[in-house]
């Protein structure tokens, strides 16, 4: 593929085939990129992040437990290094200080030296974080220090320059009403940004703050929403929300200030695997079984911006869109799709909305 | 009056023309002065008021009349607006234009994006590694459990009794309120490669979880319309053991390709043709159709086909990743009527 600075691509997406596909929203077209050029089911990819230097490497964890590193600017694939250590696909990757942080669905979560590519060389630590891990983030303001939590994997914050004990324990909540244990299965964590709390999402459809500077171990907030697991969450660029998603494709705004749900979105039809908000602006992209990336408008009006269909099961992993200008991609919505892509289509369905006004071109904020 | 000389008129059907077309001037009189009514009388009756309609007048029988009058009218002038349409089509010959093709629904049906290509390599690619590679590359063949929700009825239980006669190497069991989750390791064990449960309500079939077996999709129908073989007009005699062949018709987008290989996956290899037996799912408006025949060729474009077996029709509420589990098992696809149905010319299957 030609050198694709000129291309800009908004959104990166993993699918399950191994294949990465970068997305043009302005030009609606998706581009292929694989590492060896076929597909292959057994290259899954698992988790996505960003690489060092800006938003320029992508970091692709597959789930034949290689790392490829692939280059944004020159379109193609550029090393792989092999993590092995522990069973299962990968369920956390980071990038720390020139080190990568891999964690794997058995618990083991590795820390290994980032320059030595091909050689698989020993982790610089090892640490066992406990069995059945859904999700490992790494902390954006402290890169040193990791989350983890799964299924029966009560949630734990680690600081790898201490890994003997981890920072913060959680303590499961009371037994219910019936007296009887409430199962644990964190799907997804994020760190707030602004203080140390983090937000999870589980599998039992709830929704739970910590805090480790409290001296209560247990949530801070929870919160429920639907009857199906939450498999995805994003955090709003407003900083007060969080998006969740579950099995069924029902999307969900929920303010963890209040513990109060704001909003729904709608369209998915398949059950969500990623979501990622744009750092700044309202908008956010989800992805899923069904094969399509949907950008969402998340407030005023709440709604369907943009659709793409991919025609491969979406997994994890999509990338922040990055900066875009603002102007074109507003405009771009009447242009002609490569595809055949709908125009956007502005569904407004919002419980609790706020006053909507009906020029899009108004809502930049 | 004017009336009482209508009301008269009214009884024979026949009487209706004339003696409307004798009532107008008198009707003219009544309503009094304004513009003629659609320009539907002889110019010298009528004088009804501008944006008058028959649905104005308050007498029923009388606005009945008006009514079928106008009806009357308006066949006539269609009659004559066809006939002057196929003399002229006539006359030209060859060179008339083509006859214009009709809308229906299913033409006008909204273009689906997620309609496969069939050059497409990335989907040629995922259907050729999903959970029905093994079948399709001819590594197992299938072998087919059916059972039923709870204390069946008479009508399911029979349903399933023909649907083992129609899949070849099925069979029938009795459900005893076992748990779907825990009859499935012990099919996966047993080496049976789907699960059909026929879910019953009120006496009747109403339901159908199909389920691929060692870890494949799950796909929840509604079943409506379910005839049994003794309810088939004109069919013909049981069907033999002899494998059938299938029919997919019309499963174009990438979800509805998931469904018909799921149905093909039901059925062996290598139909026996000489059992003449064919099994139709045909998929229209996201209605499935299955039928069951048997055909013989009574000359080379003359065929004759027998209904045999059940019939019913199904439509797809979910497609569930991995076997049944509604719970915490993620959807690959979910049927939201508030939000997908909401134009009547858009189909997903």
């Amino acid at each position: 593929m030609a050198a694709s600075s000129a291309r800009r691509y908004h959104v990166w997406v993993g699918t399950e085939t191994g294949i990465l596909k970068g997305v043009d929203l302005q030009r609606k077209h998706a581009s292929n990129f694989t590492a060896t050029g076929q597909p292959r089911r057994e290259a899954a990819v698992s988790v996505l992040c960003w690489g060092a230097g800006g938003e320029t490497q992508i970091l692709v964890g597959c789930t034949d437990r290689m790392v490829r590193c692939f280059n944004t600017e020159e379109g193609a694939f550029e090393g792989q290094r092999r993590c092995p250590g522990g069973e299962g696909a990968f369920r956390g990757l980071a990038q720390a200080e020139g080190m990568l942080i891999t964690c794997v669905d058995s618990g083991v979560l590795s820390v290994w030296r980032s320059d030595d590519k091909e050689a698989p060389s020993d982790p610089l630590l090892e640490l066992k974080v406990g069995p059945g891990v859904c999700r490992m983030r790494q902390d954006p303001a402290r890169p040193h220090v990791v989350a983890t939590g799964g299924k029966e994997n009560a949630l734990k914050v680690w600081d790898l320059q201490r890994p003997e004990e981890p920072l913060f324990r959680a303590k499961n909540v009371r037994n219910d009403w019936l007296d009887l244990r409430v199962p644990v299965w964190d799907q997804d964590i994020y760190f707030i940004p602004g203080s140390q709390k983090l937000i999870t999402c589980t599998g039992y459809h709830q929704v739970r703050v910590y805090d480790p500077t409290s001296p209560q171990r247990r949530p801070v907030l929870e919160t429920t929403y639907g009857e199906y697991p939450l498999t995805a969450m994003a955090l709003t660029p407003g900083g007060n929300s969080v998006i969740v998603g579950n099995t069924r494709g029902q999307l969900a705004e929920i303010d963890f200030r209040q513990g109060r749900l704001l909003g729904c979105l709608r369209g998915l039809a398949g059950g969500v695997r990623a979501l990622q908000c744009h750092p700044s602006r309202p908008l956010l992209a989800s992805c899923g079984l069904d094969r399509v990336l949907r950008i969402h408008r998340i407030r005023r009006p709440r709604g369907l911006e943009h659709k793409d269909e991919l025609e491969e099961p979406q997994e994890p992993s999509e990338e922040p869109p990055e900066d875009s200008e603002v102007d074109e991609l507003w405009a771009s919505l009447e242009a002609a799709a490569k595809r055949q892509l709908p125009q956007a289509n502005r569904t407004l369905r919002a419980p609790g909305t706020r006053k909507r006004r009906k020029c899009p071109r108004a809502t930049v904020p | 009056m004017a009336k009482a000389g209508e009301k008269s008129g009214g009884s024979g059907k026949k009487g209706l023309k004339r003696k409307a077309a004798v009532a107008d001037p008198q009707e003219a009189a009544v309503a009094g002065d304004g513009a003629t009514e659609g320009g539907v009388q002889p110019p010298k009756a009528t004088a009804f008021p501008p944006g008058f309609s028959i649905s104005e007048i308050k007498n029923k029988q009388r606005r009945h009349l008006m009514f079928t009058r106008w009806k009357q009218q308006q066949r006539k002038e269609k009659l004559i607006a066809k006939k002057k349409l196929k003399k002229e089509r006539e006359a030209l010959g060859d060179k008339a234009p083509p006859k214009p093709v009709p809308k229906t629904i299913d033409n006008q049906r909204v273009y689906d994006e997620t309609t496969v290509d069939p050059n497409d390599e990335e989907v040629a690619y995922d259907e050729s590694t999903d959970e029905f590679a093994p079948y399709f590359n001819r590594e197992t063949s299938p072998k087919i459990l059916i059972t039923t929700s709870d204390r069946p009825h008479g009508r399911t239980v029979k349903l399933c009794q023909q649907l083992s006669t129609v899949i070849p190497n099925s069979h029938v069991y009795y459900r005893r309120g076992l748990a779907l989750k825990k009859i499935i390791p012990q099919c996966i064990s047993r080496d049976f490669t789907d699960l059909i449960v026929v879910n019953e309500d009120r006496k009747t079939p109403n339901g159908l979880i199909l389920s691929h077996l060692p870890n494949g999709p799950t796909a929840h129908f509604k079943m409506s319309s379910v005839r049994l073989r003794k309810e088939i007009k004109r069919r013909g005699k049981d069907p033999t053991e002899h494998v059938p062949e299938i029919i997919l018709n019309n499963f174009t987008t990438r979800l509805g390709h998931s469904i018909g290989r799921m149905f093909a996956s039901l059925f062996p290899h290598n139909p026996q043709f000489i059992g003449r037996q064919v099994a139709t799912f045909h998929n229209q408006r996201d209605y499935i159709f299955f039928r069951f025949h048997r055909y013989i060729f009574k000359s080379e474009k003359k065929v004759g086909i027998q209904e045999l077996g059940p019939r019913f029709t199904l439509k797809l509420r979910s497609l569930q990743k991995g076997t049944f589990d509604s719970k915490y098992g993620e959807y690959e696809w979910v049927h939201k009527p508030r939000e997908m149905d909401t134009s009547r010319r858009k189909f997903h299957l």
